[in-house]
């Protein structure tokens, strides 16, 4: 008996991501993967799925589908939004479930994903997965090249999207409590690798601002209103590699940031290059924000990853069952106490 | 020696750059270069990026420090000149047509050939691949011969057919996917330079040698339909074509 998802209505841009497809880059193809690789692991945890299982990555306004397998657990990590669990088709109102907790939703039950706030991003993972083949080893979607996640590209409505499972497995409902995925104002940087193309006094000026996210920003990149870089020569630059987080300044001298989905190489001289420990969060920003830099060390930079891995690699034992009743991952639960239950239809999902 | 710096792409990736400018023996040191780390098989080494004249190495600095890793790169880096072309070559049909060249003729006006020596010349190349860019799939190859060397368009067109072949400074390249492009469309090549499936594949790899091969326009509609039924074998040949230095 197969199982699925059907999608009923898609969302703005919502496609299957998982940790990306690295060590293609020589022939063009990108890395790719989730804008925000900690939520997508920390969503996978809270199924019981190993990390870099594959999962939907919503941006900004969340879909609508349906569940056609006798039961599926799903988990919601990333930015605020309103997620109900409908009864039917055809329910104007349901359950409303809060992120960071595993949910265990039946067979026919529509879930649906509202606009997002506070962040660009919100994962939602699957126990066991999706049934789709990977391409060179990853299950991440690459728009622009038309290949890897559903069928090269975002959902739309229609897509029925097949499940591994059939049926969740016997668990209990588990949270994620204190994951804080609070956007940070400044992001670290390394400087270079082409500083020298940019006299001091840019340099200091680039860091000394803040930058808004224009509404051009997209999976391979960030555009940035802000403080105009000039160069120090306008000579033209021929193409170089691009590492994730490099901070490009073209002839208009606004920056561009580079994520996941960037080309794998470019022409424009990059001023500084965000730490590795910070693109989750960058992943994370949205249209509109307002964002500044500030330069650290490679000593540095190397010193918060080795903290950034160790706090990554530990989110699954921060993962506790909810205790009956009580659920900490959400004020609004508490209000639905009845006689130690939080809903007693969830109850059932516990046997 | 080649006179190279080691630069700081953010924590994860440095750059091993040869100087600023496009030049062949660049080139091969920086394939020489990304062939011996290749063969090291360093732990901590994610993947190797060489483009014209620079070598992007990303890495894993807490499996691999960055001191580890610049002094490996100081080992590997001497003597990168010396060494020959070892990548594969290929003979590949192009169609020059004038109906599937739409800046054929404008290229000969602008350096004073026929149209036919402009064909002559492009087709007589024996092409370098620097690398691979832009697009999956897509190889930047060099050098096209002075005389054909144009600057980029003004404005880029907002759409060309896959397969376009098209030359611009000192560059000719296939746009393996329809895309936006701003290069002078000179002819089409009916092989797929980026396959898809049954996983994606790029034909050529960086270090490669190409020659183009031109081809009647029925020809190429016949090779074309070939290769969207999965028909077309392409490979490499066993005959040395020796790239110009």
């Amino acid at each position: 008996m197969i199982a699925g998802l059907r999608i009923l209505a898609p969302g703005l841009l919502t496609t299957v991501q998982d940790l990306g497809r690295p060590g293609h880059q020589r022939l063009g193809i990108p890395v790719g993967g989730a804008l925000d690789p900690v939520s997508l692991r920390a969503a996978n945890a809270l199924v019981g799925n190993a990390p870099g299982v594959g999962a939907i990555e919503v941006a900004y306004v969340g879909p609508t589908f349906m569940v056609e397998a006798d039961n599926v657990r799903l988990a919601f990590v990333g930015a605020s939004a309103p997620i109900e669990i409908l009864p039917q088709l055809g329910a104007e109102r349901g359950r409303e479930v809060p992120r960071m907790r595993s949910v265990l939703v039946r067979r026919g039950e529509i879930v649906r994903v509202g606009s997002l706030t506070g962040g660009a991003v919100l994962y939602i993972a699957v126990e066991g997965g999706f049934d789709i083949q990977p391409v060179l080893g990853s299950l991440s979607t690459y728009i622009r090249g038309g290949f890897g996640g559903w069928q090269g590209r975002a959902l739309i409505a229609g897509d029925w999207v097949p499940l591994c499972e059939t049926r969740a497995s016997e668990h209990e409902e588990c949270e994620l409590r204190d994951l804080d995925l609070t956007l940070p104002r400044r992001f670290r940087a390394i400087l270079g690798p082409q500083d020298d193309h940019f006299d001091k006094r840019e340099i200091d000026a680039f860091f000394g601002q803040e930058y808004s996210v224009s509404p051009g920003a997209d999976r391979m990149g960030m555009r940035l209103d802000g403080y105009r870089i000039d160069h120090a020569r306008h000579t033209t630059f021929v193409s170089d590699g691009i590492a994730p987080g490099s901070i490009q300044v073209p002839g208009n001298g606004q920056p561009i940031v580079l994520l996941v989905d960037r080309q794998t190489s470019g022409g424009y001289p990059k001023i500084a290059t965000v730490i590795s420990a910070d693109m989750p969060a960058l992943g994370r920003v949205p249209i509109g924000s307002k964002i500044a830099f500030e330069p650290v060390t490679l000593e540095q930079a190397r010193d918060l990853r080795r903290r950034f891995v160790a706090e990554v690699e530990a989110l699954p034992k921060r993962i506790v069952p909810i205790e009956r009743g009580i659920s900490h991952a959400s004020p609004r639960l508490d209000g639905n106490l009845i006689s130690g239950v939080v809903d007693a239809r969830d109850a059932r999902g516990w046997m | 020696m080649s006179n190279y710096r080691v630069l700081p792409a953010g924590d994860t990736a440095v750059v091993v750059e040869f100087g600023d400018q496009i030049d062949r023996q660049v080139s091969v040191a920086v394939l020489t270069l990304a062939r011996r780390l290749g063969e090291a098989h360093l732990d901590g080494i994610v993947e190797l990026v060489p483009t014209f004249r620079s070598l992007m190495i990303h890495y894993d600095p807490l499996a691999l420090p960055t001191d580890v890793l610049t002094d490996r790169i100081a080992e590997l880096a001497q003597g990168l000149q010396a060494h020959a072309q070892t990548g594969r070559v290929w003979q590949l049909p192009a169609c020059y047509d004038a109906s599937i060249a739409p800046d054929l003729d404008y290229i000969a006006g602008c350096t004073g050939l026929t149209p036919a020596q402009v064909v002559e010349c492009h087709s007589s190349t024996i092409f370098h691949v620097y690398m691979l860019g832009f697009m999956p799939g897509m190889a930047y190859l060099g050098d096209v011969p002075e005389i054909l060397r144009l600057p980029r368009r003004s404005s880029p067109r907002l759409k060309v057919p896959a397969g376009s072949l098209a030359i611009a400074t000192l560059m000719s390249c296939v746009y393996p996917l329809e895309t936006p492009a701003g290069w002078h469309l000179i002819g089409r090549s009916p092989v797929p330079f980026l396959q898809r499936r049954p996983r994606p594949s790029a034909l050529l790899a960086p270090g490669d040698t190409v020659k183009f091969s031109p081809v009647s326009l029925q020809e190429y509609e016949d090779l074309l339909a070939k290769s969207a039924a999965g028909k077309l074998d392409i490979r490499p040949t066993n005959s040395k074509l020796e790239v110009a230095a």
